[in-house]
């Protein structure tokens, strides 16, 4: 029977619409031109440029320094969270905690910038790098617990039991046994929290302050100021960052993917 | 999961290292994501201080402020915006998910990560690549007008049209992967037993396949209506004043009035639209099947 090729179509329509926008990005930023559009040779002097813009590093500073420390605490809780969801999945307070875990996901950024905010401003909590790592913990902690578990439903406890048999005290079975089982689930949680803590800009504005800047709150006044060369040459190193990081994660996951592959 | 519980749990204490374990992010999303959300109510009727902050005592004035009929206006164009961008990734996403699933294994993985890298990609550099593309001196604007598509003065960024394009862009690949999901598990022997009883190739899809994945189309659906209804930066960036939405409101009452109870007051409004389409759907999953944990976000 013959299939209909419209579908096959539309797909490639779909990913011209996806990868033309960042192409054209990444040549402009090789464009020697100050305003785009026509192209006047090719030229390296806006990445020369970045390197003369201090406000720019401070902010990767900062930006880095946020992430790493978020995604250790939300490793830690999102975690614990799934090995509670995961073993005492049917109590009623589990119930209450995956619904807790689980909202944070379906909620616009914007609503969790401003409450955050709000009951930051009434606390009385001075903002700036402290309140911007409470909030991107609380929403790392959701994805890093649904990727955990989804990593335990393939788990076989029996292996814990065994160890325990064999005379290993609970806390040297999960140190010796369930951690380095988990540690490629663990890693692809991490670097999940890691990307979306680098990337958020939303919840971050509200909560920043005046005083503390991350990466994409730099981003967005350069380009809310028309600094045009500039952002197409850091978003170009973004993007070889992203992709890097984007390769390292198909890796962690090769041996995962290529058994689901169904033989022909 | 077998309902005996193996030795090692028994003999800590059940109670105690269910306890242990849900404690810390329990805790910690009350705090931060619970609590919070439930203050907006209430700091909604507090007057607002004139430095920014949150007032004493208890005040209408923002439930007043909320008659004004431009939240209305606006109210009703961030409905309108969400729903025509959901509607549009869903005609792109379907025959996309579709195709990903049907693929052979190689390409499969190739095409699933060239759908997922954007998913990865800064939010904000996708938004900026278009702002460039649809800037009067850009590469689209230049095209249209050269195939006499475009006259010479029309603008193609800062109107509704781009704010529904760019979340179109930014939240395509959002749409596509539930779909795919769903897409992959689908029994395709079932198409072609409706086409073998005389099935027009479209009345399978729309009678056998579409039902099938019904699940993922519920998520896709979702996935991008939901957050569109929460748009800021689409807006701020590529819309115009007469594409503002209810995020960008919410926004300018927090950094340019300084008023945070008037932004609490529209967030109640955007929190009561999100929770229409979701609750509805929970209503309707309720009927079908109970919901399992987990999977991949």
């Amino acid at each position: 029977m013959k299939r209909s090729r419209f579908p096959f179509v539309m797909t490639g329509v779909v990913l011209v619409f996806f990868y033309l926008p960042i192409l054209i990005l990444v040549v402009e930023s090789f464009n020697s031109s100050r305003f785009g559009g026509a192209w006047r040779g090719f030229s390296l002097r806006w990445y020369g440029r970045l390197f003369h813009e201090p406000a720019i590093w401070e902010s990767a500073r900062n930006t880095l320094l946020i992430a790493v420390v978020v995604t250790f605490i939300s490793l830690a809780l999102g975690t614990t969270a799934a090995l509670a969801l995961h073993r005492f999945g049917r109590s009623r307070l589990q119930r209450v905690h995956y619904t807790l875990v689980y909202t944070p996901l379906v909620v616009p950024e914007i609503l969790m910038g401003i409450s955050l905010l709000m009951a930051f401003v009434a606390a009385g909590v001075s903002l700036g790098l402290g309140t911007i790592v409470l909030a991107h913990v609380t929403f790392c902690i959701s994805y890093v617990a649904l990727t955990v578990l989804g990593r335990l439903q393939d788990f076989d406890f029996a292996i814990i039991e065994a160890a325990r048999d064999l005379g290993a005290t609970g806390w040297t079975a999960t140190r010796r046994v369930l951690l380095p089982m988990l540690a490629p689930g663990l890693a692809a949680a991490g670097l999940i929290a890691f990307t979306l803590s680098v990337d958020d800009f939303v919840i971050t504005f509200f909560v920043a302050g005046p005083g503390a800047t991350t990466l994409p709150i730099r981003v967005y006044s350069m380009i809310k100021h028309g600094a045009t060369p500039l952002i197409n040459a850091l978003s170009t190193l973004l993007l070889a960052l992203t992709f890097g990081t984007v390769l390292v994660s198909q890796h962690l996951t090769a041996s995962k993917a290529i058994q689901s592959i169904p033989p022909e | 999961m077998p309902e005996a519980r193996p030795r090692w749990t028994m003999r800590l204490g059940r109670r105690l290292s269910e306890a242990l374990l849900t404690l810390p992010s329990f805790a910690w999303l009350a705090l931060f994501f619970l609590v919070p959300t439930l203050l907006v109510f209430v700091l909604a009727f507090r007057p607002a201080d004139p430095f920014g902050g949150i007032g004493r005592g208890w005040t209408l004035a923002t439930v007043r402020a909320l008659a004004d009929p431009q939240y209305l206006a606006i109210a009703w164009r961030t409905l309108w915006v969400s729903l025509a961008s959901t509607a549009l990734c869903m005609l792109l996403a379907v025959p996309t998910g579709y195709a990903v699933a049907r693929a052979s294994p190689r390409r499969r993985n190739l095409l699933l990560m060239l759908v997922i890298v954007p998913f990865w990609t800064s939010f904000l550099i996708r938004v900026f690549a278009w702002k460039t593309i649809l800037h009067p001196e850009g590469f689209l604007k230049k095209a249209l007008v050269l195939l006499g598509l475009a006259d010479a003065n029309a603008s193609l960024l800062y109107n509704l049209g781009a704010v529904v394009l760019v979340t179109v862009y930014t939240f395509l690949p959002f749409a596509i992967l539930p779909i795919y999901a769903a897409a992959e598990k689908f029994d395709y022997r079932l198409i072609e037993a409706a086409r073998d009883l005389g099935a027009r190739p479209f009345q399978a899809f729309r009678r056998v396949f579409l039902p099938g994945v019904r699940q993922g189309l519920v998520t896709a659906i979702l996935v991008v209506f939901i957050p569109a209804l929460g748009s800021y930066v689409v807006p701020d960036l590529v819309g115009g004043t007469e594409s503002e939405m209810l995020g960008n409101k919410i926004a300018q009452r927090v950094f340019v009035d300084r008023n945070l109870p008037l932004a609490g007051g529209l967030s109640i409004v955007l929190i009561l639209a999100v929770l229409t389409p979701l609750l509805a759907v929970l209503a309707l999953q309720r009927q079908a099947a109970a919901p399992t944990a987990g999977g991949e976000p």
